[in-house]
Formats: structure tokens, C-alpha cells, sequence
């Protein structure tokens, strides 16, 4: 194809993107619009799959029978959004081997929240609550994302989503609402997952590599500092009816702004848990390579079946 | 010819960019190609899609209504799946 015809088809997706249509898989699209999508989608499907982890930890120690059910119907969901989200890659021509050999090997990424550790029963209620919460103002954005596929898996998991921030604040109000040690396991919580959550929307938009371009095509549908204010106006009044006191002491109702104030977040920190200097990126990996090694046996029976299957069938 | 000898296929309509394909019926024919066509012909008569698919219909593999109890059945006692199971105060109900 002439540099011509490239042109005349990347001004035709350009201006179906601002008609808010949506691309579908047989589209063309820029070369640049494919390998991002692909990044953002598979970095999004991997943080489901390791987000199963750090909940995953307190399954066994679930205080009650309830809350056990509860959370493992909730694990079971985030499984089920990192498929969701795979087979919506795929649609781009990369295949879901080479997204996991990308995330095994570090060249992908992932939430870096899920590089955190589980403590405390109560980190459960904030994971829920806090980092759920964060994940579904994002997600409730990007519905309106422009590539078909990610829209919808987009509108499926919202679905799904609101069960678990409830829950996540369900257990956290009856922490609150407990005796002075439940009170402060609640309060630990809140202090320490409070501040990964607001990193989950990435760096500030003059610093975020990705931001303008994928607001010119539409991946991204609302600014990373944007959807974070979104996050904090939306939790305050939560942690107000929990009665526990701010994890952040600049946190504070602006008049003009129509908005919270808040702190500025500790980018080293930020920058140093992606470079995988967090507190769990290495076990988290190393959970994961374990896990897909002890599966290989499963897929090799499914494959030798199949063979026999089809060697019947031809005899 | 008879149409006994065509394959029967299965249709799907995409009505809009950004929608998921949506089943209207089947029709027979004697390859995809023809079936994409006769697609074309009976199901988008008035423009209803932008996009079709067409499926073998033998190559669809279905669940049965008759087993729907046992197959669905480990849905059903968990109520804690939907979000309207949590309780919570007024002020915050909204999440
Ligand atoms: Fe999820
Ligand atoms: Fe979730």
C-alpha cells in the first residue's frame, strides 16, 4: 500500500473515531491503535488474573462460612474477567500464548496495586471497597471506549463489578462497627490501600506516555487525574459513614473546586513497585508460572483426547 | 435441486458498530459464500446490519432446555453473586 491510500485510511478511521462508531476486528486500523489497544487490554487482563492472588491468600482464613462463599464467588469473577478480556485481545491477531509468556517474563505489566500484600482480614473489605471502587471509575469509562470488543467486555464486567465493591464495604462496616481492636484492623487498612488506589490511575496526565494518543483515538475516555478525583469525590463520603478518620490529612472539601482536595501521591513509590521493586511482583509471578507449569497436564490430556477423538473419527 | 441436500445455516446480525451480533435465523444454502448472500437477501432487506455472520447450524453445539435443572443448577443458591444482597446505609447504597 502507497503512503496515499495510508492516508486516506487513517483520516477515514479518524473521523469515524470522533462519530463515536465504534472500530470492529475487520476494520482497518492504524498499525499504532492495534499495538496499543493490545497493551492496555492484555495489561488489563492480567491484572484480573493476578488480582486473584492477593485475595486469594485470606480464602482458607475467611472468618465465616458466608464471607468465604462470598469471596470466592468474588475470585471466581475476576477469573472470569480476565477471560473476557483475553479473548477481546485476540480479536486483534495476538495470540493468549504470547500474552502470558509477556506477562511471565516481565515485559508486560500489570496493576501494580496486586504487587501489595494482604495483611489483614480487613484488607479484603478495603480491597472490595477501595481498589474495586478505583477499578469500576475506570472501567465505567471506558465503556465508552472506542474499539467494539474491549467496549463490551467493558459493559459485561460493570455488571459484575458492583457485587464485589459491596461486599468489600460490607465487611468493612462491620469492622468499623466492632470492638476497638476490629476498628483499628479497619482504620490499618484504609490507611495502607488508600494510597495504591489512587496511583491505579496512573500518572499525572502531563507524565502519562500513552494519554494523548489514545484520547485522540478514544481508548482512554477520560484523564488519569480526571477519573482520580472522580475516585476521591466518590470515597470520602464512604469513609465518613464508616466513621474512620482520613488516610490523608490534606484531604479536604474545596468550596470553588466543587471538589476534594487531596495530597500528592508518592511517585517513587509508584515508579518503584512497576519496576517491580514492590512488595510481592516477584512472588506474584512466580505464583503464576507455578500455576500455569502445574496446569500443563491438564492441557496435555485435553490435546491427547482430542487426538484420539479425531484419530477415531477418520478410521 | 432440493433443499433437503443444502446445509442449513445460522444467521447473525450485527444492527450497529459497537453491538454484539444478534441471531434472526437460518436459512439454506449450499456454501458460506451463498449463505452470507442469501443473508444479505432475506435478513437486511432494509438495511438491518452492518455486518452478518453466518454459522453452520450443525457446527453449534447448544446446552439442553430438558437438563437446564442440573446444568444450572449450582447458580442458584448463590444469592451473594448480586449486588442487591448487600445491605448497605442510605448514604452509600448508591455503589
Ligand atoms: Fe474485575
Ligand atoms: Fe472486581
Amino acid at each position: 500500500m502507497n503512503t496515499e491510500d495510508t492516508a486516506d485510511l487513517e483520516q477515514a478511521f479518524q473521523i469515524r473515531i470522533d462519530k463515536e462508531e465504534k472500530i470492529e476486528p475487520k476494520d482497518w486500523m492504524p498499525g499504532e491503535y492495534r499495538r496499543n489497544l493490545i497493551r492496555q487490554i492484555s495489561q488489563h487482563a492480567h491484572s484480573e488474573v493476578i488480582g486473584m492472588q492477593p485475595e486469594g491468600n485470606w480464602l482458607t482464613r475467611a472468618p465465616t462460612l458466608r464471607r468465604k462463599a462470598v469471596l470466592l464467588a468474588k475470585v471466581q469473577d475476576e477469573g472470569g474477567h480476565g477471560l473476557y478480556l483475553y479473548s477481546s485481545a485476540e480479536t486483534l491477531g495476538v495470540s493468549r500464548a504470547e500474552m502470558i509468556e509477556a506477562l511471565q517474563s516481565g515485559k508486560a505489566k500489570y496493576a501494580s496495586i496486586f504487587n501489595y500484600p494482604t495483611l489483614s482480614w480487613a484488607d479484603i473489605g478495603a480491597i472490595g471497597w477501595l481498589v474495586d471502587g478505583a477499578a469500576i471509575v475506570n472501567q465505567i469509562s471506558l465503556q465508552r471506549t472506542s474499539y467494539g470488543p474491549y467496549a463490551r467486555a467493558m459493559v459485561r464486567i460493570c455488571k459484575e463489578e458492583s457485587f464485589h465493591q459491596r461486599q468489600g464495604y460490607e465487611i468493612m462496616l462491620s469492622l468499623s462497627r466492632g470492638n476497638q481492636a476490629q476498628r483499628e484492623m479497619a482504620q490499618d487498612a484504609l490507611n495502607r490501600w488508600w494510597w495504591p488506589s489512587l496511583m491505579m490511575f496512573g500518572p499525572h496526565d502531563a507524565d502519562s506516555a500513552h494519554s494523548a494518543k489514545s484520547m485522540r483515538w478514544k481508548i482512554k475516555r477520560e484523564t488519569n487525574d480526571d477519573l482520580r478525583q472522580k475516585f476521591v469525590d466518590q470515597s470520602v463520603p464512604q469513609i465518613d459513614v464508616l466513621k474512620l478518620e482520613y488516610p490523608d490529612p490534606e484531604l479536604k472539601w474545596n468550596e470553588n473546586r466543587g471538589h476534594y482536595d487531596f495530597g500528592e501521591l508518592d511517585w517513587d513509590e509508584f515508579y518503584a513497585v512497576i519496576k517491580g521493586d514492590g512488595h510481592c511482583n516477584r512472588e506474584r509471578i512466580q505464583h503464576h508460572v507455578k500455576a500455569h507449569e502445574e496446569g500443563e497436564w491438564v492441557r496435555d490430556a485435553l490435546k491427547a483426547y482430542d487426538a484420539k477423538k479425531k484419530a477415531r473419527h477418520a478410521a | 435441486m432440493s433443499t433437503e441436500k443444502l446445509e442449513l445455516f445460522e444467521v447473525f446480525i450485527r444492527s450497529k458498530r459497537g453491538l454484539d451480533h444478534r441471531h434472526v435465523g437460518s436459512l439454506h444454502a449450499e456454501d458460506h459464500q451463498q449463505a452470507l448472500e442469501y443473508a444479505r437477501d432475506c435478513y437486511t432487506r432494509r438495511s438491518e446490519g452492518v455486518s452478518l455472520w453466518v454459522v453452520k447450524s450443525a457446527d453449534i453445539v447448544a446446552s439442553q432446555e430438558d437438563d437446564a435443572e442440573s446444568f444450572y443448577d449450582p447458580m442458584d443458591d448463590k444469592p451473594y453473586r448480586h449486588a442487591t444482597y448487600y445491605q448497605l446505609p442510605k448514604e452509600v447504597d448508591n455503589m
